[in-house]
C-alpha cells in the first residue's frame, strides 16, 4: 500500500474535546464492559497497596520485635502469637487471596477492554465502510482509492490503541496513585509529605523528557516518511536513476536522509538514555530521605521498620504510574489525528438522495430517453451537450466516437452516478429521477471495458452478491455465453477461486464472466462497453456469439469497438466532442462521408480483414515487456 | 548456539567490528551499573539493620546521635551509588543502543548502495512493496538484534550473576527457594511471545486480505453500484470485519493473560521471601535488612528474567529478517562490467549496429534476427503496433537487458566491452513511461548532470518547448513536482523528460514514444528544435505517429519482431503497406481533429 508510505499529516493536536466525546460516543453500546472493566481496574488499583501493607504487618508482629505495639489491632486480634502460624495466616488468607485477585481482575481488565477495542473497531470500519458506499461518485472521483483505504485500516487501528490501553489504563494508574497515596498519608502523613516532595522534581523531569522526545519523534516521523518515500520511488525509477548514472549523486541524497533519521534518533536515545536514570536517581532519593527521616522516626519510636519498608515499595509503586502516564500522550496524539481524519469522511455527506416517495417499477419494457441533456464532471465545463436520443424496447443502439467523446458519460448519467445539469433521462417514459436509485439500477446490466473480477469464486463473480439467483441460473448463464466448457475443466468448477489481479483467468475469459454475469441479472437495459483489448480468433469468435446471447430482445446501449456489432445495431449515434453529430445505419452515416466515415477507417475497417488479423493491429492494450 | 545461526550472526561481524571500541566502552559501563546497582540494597540493608539494632532494648543504650549520623552518612553513600549507577545506566544505554542506530544506517545506506547495482531484470522479479518491507521491517528486526539484543543478554547475564551471587552470599538457601518460579517467567515470555507472535501474523494475513476487500470494493465501485451491491458488499465486509474480531480474540486471551501471569510468578517468589525469610528472620538466622534485601533483589530480577524469554524471541526473528536481508545482498547484477577489457573505449561517437539480433525476455522471442546499422550522426524512426518490440529493442542500447553477446555494437565494439558508466553517459534516454521524481523541475532537468548551469537547464527546457509553462508554475524552476507539489500533465512530464536526456549532450538520443501526449504543433516545435540540437549526433526516435519520425533519415516498420519495411518517408510511402497505412490514418485523424 504505497500511500501508507506519505504521511499525511506528521503530528496534531494531542487533545481534542470534541473529537475525544465523539469517540467516547463508541463505547456506549459497550457500556456494561467498560464499567465492569472501569470496576476491576479501581478495585485493581485498590489491591496495588496489600503486599507491601502485608509485608510492614509481617515485619512489625513477628520480624522485629519492636514493633509489635504499633501493629493494627485487626490484624494483632486476628493473627496467631506464634510466628510460624502467623506468618502462614498472612500468606494464606491475605497475601495469595490478593495476589489471585489481582491477576483475575488485571486480565478481566486488560481481555474486557481490549475486546471492547476490537468491537469498536468493526463498528467504525463497518461505519466508514457502509459510508462510502453511499457516497456519490463524484467523491471517488476527487479521492484515490489508496486513501480511502487507508481511513478504514490504519486510522482505526490507531484508534485501537487509545481504547484497548489508552482510556482505561489512565484510570489505572490514576486509581494506583490516589490507593497509594492515601495509604502512606494514613500509615505516617509525615513521611509520606516528605515523600511526595520528590514528586515535583519526577514531574519535572518527565515534562523536560517528554518535551525533548516529542521534538525528536516529531523529526523521527518526518525522516522515516521520506526515507520510505525516498526508497518507493528510487527503487521504482531504478532504471532512470541507472540510464542517468546517478547512482553516486542518489547514494549521496539518500545518505543525507538516513543520516538525519540517525540524528533524530541518536537525540531521542539521549533523552531516554538521561530520562531513565534521572528517574531512577530520583526514586533513591525517596528512598534516602524514607530511611533517614524514618530512622529518626524509628529511634523516636513513632515509626516502625515494617512501615520504613512498606514505605520504600509504596514509593517505588508511586512513581511508575506518573512514567507510563506519559507514554499514554502518543497515544492520544495519533488518535486525535486519526479520528479528526475518519470523521471528516464520515461528515461527507451523500449528495444524491432518493426521492422521499419514489416510483415503484416491476420489470421494465425498457424505453430509454435522454431528453436535452447536458452534464460537466465540474459545474463550468460541460462534458456532454444537448444530448437527445431515444431507444425503443429491444432496440441495440451503438454509441461511436473518438477518445473523449462523451461516450462513457452518458451511461454514467443513464446509471443514475451522476446527476445531470439540464435536461432529464426517462425510463418508460418516467424520469429517473422519481425512481429509487436501486429500482432503476435493478433494471440495468453493466459490462465493462475492463470487466472487474472480484475476489471469490467463479460463481460468485456470476451470481454477486444478488439473492435469488439459484446454482442452475449461474450455470446456464456460464453455458450461454460459452463459458461452460471452460469452468468446467476448471479443478474446482464454478468453486475455483479468483482474484481481481490474479492471472488464473484471461482476457477473453474475463469479458466472457462479465457477459454471464449480466446475463444471469437478466436486466431489462443492457449497457455494454465493449472492450479494445484483442484476443485470438477463437475467443473473438465466442466473444461475438456472447454478446448476440446478451443482447438478444433486449434494449441495449453499446459504446461499440467491434464492427460486427455496430453493423448489427439498429441505430448508430455519433458522438463527437460532447455532443451527438451523427445518427442513422452503418450504411447510412457510410454513405454521408461525414465524421463516422472517418472513425469507421479510423476504428473498423481493420476489421473486414480476416479476424487475425484485426486481433494483432487493434491490441493497445497489451502491455509491452520493456516498459 | 547451532551453527547456521553463528554463521547467519557472523554476516554482521564486518558491521559490528566498526563499532568495536565503542562495545567495549558501552559493555564496561553496562557491568559497572550492576557492578555499582547491585551494592545498593545492602547499604539499605545495612540501614536497616542499624535501625532496628538500635530500637532493641540493648540498642537503646546506644547514643541516639550517632545513629543519625550514620544513617545520614547511609543516606549520602546511598544517593552517592545511584549517582554513579545513574550515569553508567546512561552511558550504557546511550552507547550500546546507540549503535544498533549506527548499524542500521549502514546497512541501510549498503543496501541502497547494492540496489542502485541491480538491473531491470531483478526489479520485475522482486516487487517494490516486498523489497520496501526488507528495507522496513526486516532491517529493524535485526536492529533489535543487535541493540537491544545483545544489551539485554548482557544484562540479564551480568545482572543475574551479580545479584543472585550476593544473594548465595547471605542465604543460599532462601536464594534457591526464591529463584524457583523464576525460570518459569523466561519460559512463559518465550512461549507466549511466540504464540503472540505467531496469531499476530495470522491476523497480519487477514488484515491484508481485509484491506484487498476495501481496496476492489472501492476500486470496483461502479460495477457494484450497477448491480445494487451495496448491500450484498456491506454484509460480506462485516462477515470479514467479524472474522477479525473473531481471529483478534485469540490473541487477546494470550496477550492479557501474560503480564499478569508474570506478576503471578513474582508474587510466588515474594510469598517465599515473606514465609521462609520471615521464618528465618524470626529464628535470627538473617536480619530483617537481609530480609528486605532479598525482596529488592528479587525486583532487579524482574526485568532480566523477562527480558531472557524476550531476547531469544528477537534474536529468531532477527535472524530470519537477516536472512531476508542477505539475499538481497547476495543478488549480483546481470548487467556488468565483467566483459571490458583493460583499455576499453571510453568515448562514444554514435554509431549503433544491431547484429542477428534474437532476443527474448523469457522463452518467446521479442526480437527476431534484427540486422540493422544507424550511422552516427543519422535520425532514425522507429513505428510499429504494440508489442511489436520498439521499446526492447532501444532498451537493448543502453543495456538495460543484455542482448546476446555480439548482437549490439557500438561505434563497432560489442557493448558488453564498454563500460557502463561510459555507454549510458552517451545516451540521453526518454523511456516510454516518463518517470519524474518528486524534486523541483530544475533538479529533474539535471538530474543526470547535476553540475549543469542554470543558463544549461533553461537551454535544455527551451528545446523541450516548456520553458514558458515552467515560467507560469508557481515557484519556477523551483516547484515541486508530483504528489506533494504541481501535478503535471502528460505532455508537461514528457517535455520534463526530454530536457533531461538534452541536458546530458548525449550523443546518442533515444526518444520511446516521448512525444505521444504532446500536440501535434508542439511536437513541430521540439522536433524542429532537436533537429538542431541533434545535428551530427544519432537519434532514434520510437513513435505511433507518422507526424513524429517523417523527417528522419531512415525508417523502420517492426512487426511481430521483425523489420517488415524500411526506407524513407517517401520510400515507405511508395511501398503502400504498414507505414502507408498508418499515415492515411493519421491524416484522418487530423481531420477528425478539426471537425468542430
Amino acid at each position: 500500500m504505497p500511500d501508507g508510505f506519505h504521511e499525511e499529516e506528521i503530528l496534531g493536536k494531542a487533545y481534542d474535546g470534541r473529537l475525544m466525546r465523539r469517540l467516547l460516543g463508541y463505547l456506549r453500546p459497550y457500556k456494561a464492559v467498560v464499567f465492569f472493566a472501569l470496576a476491576a481496574i479501581f478495585l485493581f488499583g485498590l489491591l496495588q497497596v496489600v503486599p507491601p501493607y502485608l509485608m510492614m504487618v509481617e515485619i512489625d508482629r513477628y520480624l522485629d520485635p519492636a514493633g509489635r505495639g504499633r501493629v493494627p489491632a485487626f490484624f494483632l486480634h486476628f493473627l496467631s502469637p506464634h510466628p510460624l502460624t502467623g506468618i502462614l495466616q498472612i500468606a494464606l488468607v491475605f497475601f495469595i487471596p490478593t495476589v489471585v485477585i489481582t491477576f483475575v481482575l488485571q486480565f478481566a481488565q486488560s481481555y474486557a477492554m481490549q475486546l471492547v477495542g476490537q468491537k469498536v473497531m468493526y463498528d467504525i470500519r463497518n461505519q466508514i465502510f457502509s459510508h462510502l458506499q453511499q457516497l456519490p461518485m463524484s467523491y471517488y472521483d476527487r479521492n484515490p482509492v489508496g486513501r480511502m483505504v487507508t481511513r478504514v485500516t490504519t486510522d482505526v487501528d490507531v484508534l485501537n490503541d487509545l481504547f484497548a490501553s489508552g482510556v482505561v489504563a489512565i484510570f489505572g494508574d490514576f486509581f494506583t496513585l490516589v490507593a497509594i497515596t492515601g495509604i502512606m498519608l494514613a500509615i505516617n502523613w509525615k513521611l509520606a509529605l516528605m515523600t511526595f516532595s520528590v514528586l515535583p522534581l519526577i514531574v519535572l523531569v518527565t515534562m523536560a523528557f517528554r518535551r525533548a522526545v516529542r521534538e525528536s519523534y516529531r523529526r523521527i516521523r518526518i525522516a522515516i516518511a521520506r526515507i520510505n518515500a525516498y526508497l518507493q520511488e528510487h527503487i521504482t525509477g531504478m532504471t532512470v536513476l541507472q540510464l542517468f548514472n546517478r547512482e553516486a549523486a542518489s547514494y549521496e541524497e539518500f545518505e543525507q536522509i538516513n543520516r538525519a533519521h540517525l540524528d533524530a534518533y541518536k537525540d531521542s536515545i539521549l533523552a531516554y538514555g538521561l530520562f531513565y536514570p534521572a528517574v531512577e536517581f530520583l526514586g533513591v532519593l525517596a528512598i534516602a530521605i524514607i530511611l533517614y527521616r524514618g530512622g529518626v522516626e524509628a529511634l523516636s519510636g513513632t515509626l516502625t521498620i515494617g512501615a520504613a519498608v512498606a514505605f520504600i515499595q509504596y514509593s517505588q509503586r508511586f512513581f511508575r504510574p506518573i512514567q507510563d502516564l506519559s507514554d499514554k500522550y502518543n497515544i492520544l496524539q495519533s488518535a486525535m489525528a486519526s479520528s479528526e481524519r475518519i470523521f471528516k469522511l464520515l461528515d461527507t455527506s451523500a449528495v444524491v438522495h432518493d426521492p422521499a416517495a419514489p416510483r415503484t417499477i416491476e420489470k421494465l419494457r425498457g424505453r430509454v430517453e435522454f431528453r436535452s441533456v447536458g452534464f460537466g464532471y465540474q459545474a463550468d465545463h460541460r462534458v456532454v451537450e444537448d444530448i437527445s436520443f431515444t431507444i425503443e424496447p429491444g432496440e441495440t443502439v451503438a454509441v461511436v466516437g473518438h477518445t473523449g467523446a462523451g461516450k462513457t458519460t452518458l451511461t454514467s448519467l443513464l446509471l443514475r452516478f451522476y446527476e445531470p445539469q439540464e435536461g432529464e433521462l426517462l425510463l418508460d417514459g418516467v424520469p429517473i429521477r422519481e425512481l429509487s436509485r436501486s429500482d432503476l439500477r435493478r433494471n440495468f446490466g453493466l459490462v465493462l471495458q475492463d470487466p472487474f473480477i472480484f475476489s471469490g469464486t467463479i460463481a460468485s463473480n456470476i451470481r454477486m452478491g444478488t439473492p435469488g439467483i439459484s446454482d442452475e441460473q449461474v450455470r446456464e448463464a456460464a453455458r450461454r455465453v460459452n463459458l461452460l466448457p471452460f469452468i468446467e475443466a476448471l479443478p474446482h468448477g464454478f468453486d475455483e477461486p479468483v482474484k481481481e489481479r490474479g492471472a488464473t483467468l484471461s482476457v477473453g475469459q474475463r469479458q466472457l464472466l462479465s457477459f454471464a454475469r449480466a446475463l444471469a441479472h437478466d436486466p431489462s437495459i443492457l449497457i455494454l462497453d465493449e472492450a479494445t483489448s484483442s484476443v485470438d480468433t477463437q475467443t473473438e469468435i465466442l466473444i461475438r456469439e456472447g454478446l448476440r446471447t446478451l443482447m438478444e430482445n433486449r434494449t441495449s446501449l453499446v459504446i461499440a469497438h467491434r464492427l460486427s456489432t455496430i453493423q448489427n445495431a439498429s441505430k448508430i449515434i455519433v458522438m463527437h466532442k460532447g455532443r451527438i453529430r451523427e445518427v442513422g445505419t452503418h450504411q447510412e452515416l457510410l454513405a454521408r462521408q461525414g465524421i463516422y466515415f472517418k472513425l469507421y477507417q479510423l476504428q473498423y475497417k481493420d476489421q473486414e480483414l480476416p479476424v487475425t488479423e484485426a486481433a494483432s493491429r487493434a491490441g493497445n492494450s497489451m502491455p509491452e515487456l520493456a516498459s | 548456539m547451532p551453527s547456521s545461526v553463528l554463521t547467519r550472526l557472523r554476516r554482521l561481524q564486518p558491521y559490528l567490528r566498526r563499532y568495536k571500541k565503542r562495545y567495549v566502552i558501552g559493555l564496561t559501563a553496562l557491568v559497572l551499573t550492576q557492578v555499582v546497582g547491585v551494592t545498593i540494597p545492602l547499604v539499605i540493608r545495612r540501614a536497616l539493620d542499624r535501625i532496628q539494632h538500635s530500637t532493641t532494648p540493648l540498642g537503646r543504650l546506644v547514643h541516639f546521635g550517632p545513629i543519625v549520623d550514620g544513617l545520614l552518612f547511609l543516606a549520602g553513600i546511598l544517593l552517592a551509588l545511584q549517582l554513579g549507577k545513574s550515569i553508567f545506566l546512561f552511558l550504557t544505554r546511550w552507547v550500546l543502543i546507540g549503535i544498533s542506530r549506527d548499524v542500521e544506517y549502514d546497512l541501510r545506506n549498503d543496501l541502497f548502495r547494492h540496489l542502485e547495482r541491480l538491473d531491470a531484470r531483478y526489479y520485475t522479479e522482486n516487487r517494490t512493496g516486498d523489497l520496501m518491507a526488507k528495507l522496513t521491517n526486516d532491517l529493524a528486526a535485526v536492529r533489535n538484534i543487535v541493540g537491544p539484543g545483545i544489551m539485554y543478554s548482557a544484562n540479564t547475564v551480568v545482572l543475574g550473576v551479580l545479584a543472585i551471587a550476593v544473594m548465595l552470599y547471605m542465604d543460599p538457601r532462601l536464594t534457591l527457594l526464591a529463584l524457583l518460579p523464576l525460570p518459569l517467567a523466561s519460559l512463559l515470555v518465550k512461549f507466549f511471545g511466540q504464540k503472540i507472535h505467531e496469531r499476530f501474523e495470522k491476523i497480519q494475513a487477514l488484515y491484508s486480505e481485509l484491506t484487498e476487500k476495501v481496496r476492489e470494493s472501492l476500486a470496483g465501485v461502479r460495477v457494484i453500484r450497477a448491480f445494487c451491491q451495496e448491500e450484498a458488499e456491506r454484509r460480506s465486509f462485516d462477515r470479514m470485519n467479524g472474522d477479525m474480531v473473531g481471529r483478534n480474540k485469540g490473541l487477546i486471551w494470550i496477550s492479557s493473560f501474560l503480564w499478569p501471569g508474570l506478576a503471578l510468578l513474582f508474587a510466588a517468589s515474594t510469598l517465599l521471601i515473606m514465609v521462609v525469610g520471615g521464618w528465618q528472620v524470626v529464628r535470627h538466622d538473617i536480619t530483617v535488612g537481609t530480609f528486605v534485601a532479598f525482596t529488592m533483589y528479587l525486583m532487579y530480577l524482574i526485568w532480566p528474567i523477562i527480558a531472557l524469554g524476550w531476547v531469544t524471541n528477537i534474536i529468531q526473528r532477527g535472524l530470519a529478517s537477516l536472512g531476508r536481508l542477505w539475499k538481497i545482498f547476495e543478488a549480483e547484477p546481470d548487467i556488468s562490467d565483467r566483459e571490458v577489457p583493460e583499455h576499453p573505449l571510453n568515448e562514444i561517437r554514435g554509431d549503433i549496429e544491431f547484429r542477428n539480433l534474437t532476443f527474448s525476455y523469457n522463452g518467446s522471442p521479442i526480437l527476431k534476427d534484427i540486422n540493422l546499422r544507424i550511422p552516427a550522426g543519422t535520425t532514425v524512426g522507429l513505428v510499429g503496433a504494440t508489442g511489436a518490440g520498439k521499446s526492447t529493442l532501444a532498451s537493448l542500447i543502453a543495456r538495460l537487458y543484455d542482448a546476446p553477446a555480439g548482437a549490439v555494437l557500438v561505434d563497432g565494439v560489442p557493448i558488453r566491452e564498454i563500460p557502463l558508466r561510459t555507454l549510458r553517459e552517451s545516451i540521453g534516454f526518454v523511456p516510454q513511461d516518463t518517470f519524474l521524481f518528486s524534486e523541483t523541475v530544475r533538479e529533474n532537468i539535471r538530474f543526470g548532470k547535476p553540475s549543469a548551469t542554470e543558463r544549461d537547464v533553461e537551454r535544455a527546457a527551451e528545446t523541450s518547448h516548456i520553458l514558458p509553462e515552467i515560467g507560469g508554475f508557481p515557484k519556477g524552476f523551483d516547484t515541486m513536482v508530483g504528489e506533494r507539489g504541481l501535478t503535471l500533465s502528460g505532455g508537461q512530464k514528457q517535455r520534463v523528460a526530454i530536457s533531461r536526456a538534452v541536458l546530458r549532450d548525449p550523443r546518442i538520443l533515444i526518444l520511446d514514444d516521448a512525444l505521444s501526449h504532446v500536440d501535434t504543433y508542439t511536437e513541430e516545435a521540439i522536433l524542429r528544435h532537436l533537429t538542431r540540437i541533434m545535428a551530427g549526433r544519432t537519434t532514434l526516435m520510437i513513435s505511433h505517429r507518422v507526424s513524429t519520425i517523417r523527417h528522419a533519415d531512415w525508417i523502420i516498420v517492426l512487426r511481430h519482431g521483425e523489420i517488415a519495411e524500411q526506407g524513407t518517408h517517401e520510400e515507405l510511402l511508395a511501398l503502400n503497406g504498414y507505414y502507408a497505412d498508418l499515415y492515411s490514418r493519421q491524416l484522418i485523424e487530423e481531420a477528425l481533429e478539426k471537425e468542430a
